[in-house]
């Protein structure tokens, strides 16, 4: 008894200074999301699945939807795009200028863009954008008729902006990672440069892939910003049925809506999320 | 390589380039154009427009008071789990990834009681966001932090400055924090640039931060929407190209010391 209050007292001792750190997280991360957790299925103390339940009408199956379609054809188009970009920057000297730049543009508007992209390509391809208006000049065809934009479309190329640079970021540390000692051997042995590729690179590098590709999925899936700036009446994917929701709980007459559709977007993530720690796992025992 | 290989590459250059630099060049010459050539004026809006000019105030102060925050938060912690508490080492690591799968959005939608209190405490103003932004920050500037904290030996350090009779904080503050001050100052910049650009929280929150007010302003003035828009980017590069060139330069003198 007396060794183990001693053991208790020293643990607790121990954990002591760890305590603001641990209530600044519970209090603005663990309480937030618990409360969305609650609030799907809770109301007014009561268990209901009325809030569930609405998650499976029209608009927001739509939304839903769309949601899904955004996020796939965004990483996969994204993932594809930014592996090629990945392997031109890892061709070029690591020391250059060229590939710092490179990879802090990157860094840039794969992490920090936000609203900002969606007035690049507002200046772009918008109504007055500068490529807007050459091509008027040009040819007379209005570019942004339409107003293909603020579509599916039009952020699915918007999205494309920012995931080509987070996929060179996620996936240039498993570029790196391929040996030349592995290329030498496989040479050594007679291959050529297209069999070191087809039976030695790219089986390596699938699992890093495909983890990638789901990463950019749950990004995808999770991105608000950039949306939010470009569309704004209406509300064709999840994150902005959340916007509607949270914004006009009134005129929608179903109050807490909007947790019962962050509970969802919480469930898709952490499904994506933990196929992608499964996929990782098996790259990570060569690439490292 | 072959010319073949070495004209695929060019051509592929190329188009990225275009692809990613055509939207960027497109925002200054949007920014700065008028009916009859070129002006500054949505330029000049950044300082002479109020309302955008307390914005960008209140979102410097904003990351001013969170990379403070997290410092004072996040070093200590990180410290003292590598020395005194391991045992907690995984978990807090744990909770700093957190935020990468919980979205933001999810965050603000349960943030309303939490908030509550705050203003209740602490009266109604956007830099109160700096809390819930301490913990957005995390993720970055733990990586920033641990990888800083794995390439100096703590345990000998912090034992020979107490074995000099230095005390926990002392050995902290004039031992320890000297020795990772690339991992801190790289922290400070990657949550400097998460503050400047977090538009989902502060917008539905109701804050009028230089992200919210970028949005608001482009709905009546295009061009100077653009200017701030390319300003906060252009902003964030130097700030990430400094960082770059930063860790470059302390690792060759590094190895110059070895």
């Amino acid at each position: 008894m007396v060794i183990s209050g001693r053991r208790a007292a020293r643990t607790l001792r121990e954990a002591l200074p760890l305590l603001p750190f641990g209530v600044a997280v519970v209090v603005f991360l663990i309480i937030p999301t618990v409360t969305v957790l609650i609030g799907a299925v809770y109301v007014d103390g009561a268990f209901t699945l009325d809030r569930i339940a609405a998650l499976f009408t029209g608009t927001a199956l739509s939304a839903l939807a769309n949601s899904l379609l955004l996020s796939a054809i965004s990483a996969l188009v994204g993932a594809a795009a930014g592996a090629v970009l990945a392997w031109l920057i890892v061709s070029a000297a690591s020391t250059s200028t060229l590939r710092r730049a490179v990879l802090a543009l990157c860094s840039v508007l794969a992490q920090f863009g936000g609203v900002a992209l969606a007035f690049a390509f507002l200046a772009t391809v918008g109504l007055n954008g500068v490529l807007t208006l050459w091509v008027q000049q040009l040819t007379g065809w209005n570019l942004a008729g339409s107003g293909w934009l603020y579509s599916l479309g039009g952020l699915t190329l918007v999205y494309t902006y920012f995931q080509i640079p987070l996929m060179v970021i996620v996936f240039l540390p498993a570029l790196e990672g391929l040996r030349s000692q592995w290329r030498e051997a496989a040479v050594s042995l007679g291959a050529s440069t297209w069999a070191y590729w087809r039976d030695v690179a790219v089986p390596l590098l699938t699992p890093a892939f495909l983890g990638s590709v789901l990463l950019l999925f749950a990004n995808a899936f999770a991105a608000y910003a950039t949306a939010a700036a470009l569309v704004s009446q209406g509300s064709p994917i999840v994150p902005l049925l959340i916007r509607t929701a949270l914004t006009s709980d009134v005129v929608l007459g179903q109050a807490g809506f909007a947790y019962a559709l962050a509970l969802e977007m919480i469930v898709v993530v952490a499904v994506v999320m933990a196929a992608y720690r499964l996929v990782v796992r098996r790259s990570d025992r060569w690439l490292s | 390589m072959t010319v073949g290989a070495r004209w695929t590459r060019r051509v592929l250059w190329v188009g990225f380039g275009l692809f990613f630099l055509f939207p960027l060049y497109a925002m200054a010459d949007f920014s700065t154009r008028s009916r009859d050539g070129r002006t500054v004026q949505a330029w000049a809006n950044l300082v002479h427009d109020e309302a955008l000019y307390d914005a960008i105030a209140a979102s410097v102060l904003l990351a001013v008071l969170t990379v403070a925050g997290m410092l004072t938060l996040l070093v200590p912690t990180m410290i003292w789990v590598r020395l005194r508490a391991r045992w907690a080492r995984r978990l807090v690591e744990f909770f700093c990834l957190l935020p990468l799968t919980i979205p933001a959005l999810v965050i603000v939608v349960g943030l309303r009681n939490v908030y509550l209190w705050v203003t209740y405490l602490l009266g109604e103003s956007a830099l109160t966001l700096a809390f819930v932004y301490v913990v957005v920050v995390l993720p970055f500037a733990y990586r920033a932090l641990d990888a800083s904290l794995s390439a100096v030996d703590l345990r000998t350090l912090t034992e020979a400055a107490r074995s000099l009779g230095a005390g926990w904080f002392t050995a902290t503050l004039q031992v320890v924090v000297p020795n990772i001050w690339p991992g801190m100052v790289s922290a400070a910049f990657i949550s400097t640039a998460v503050v400047l650009g977090e538009y989902t929280i502060a917008s539905l929150s109701g804050y009028q931060t230089l992200p919210v007010q970028i949005v608001l302003l482009g709905k009546s003035d295009g061009p100077t929407s653009v200017a701030a828009s390319l300003a906060t980017l252009v902003f964030g590069f130097v700030l990430l190209s400094a960082l770059s060139l930063l860790t470059r330069r302390r690792r060759s003198t590094a190895s110059v010391a070895r």
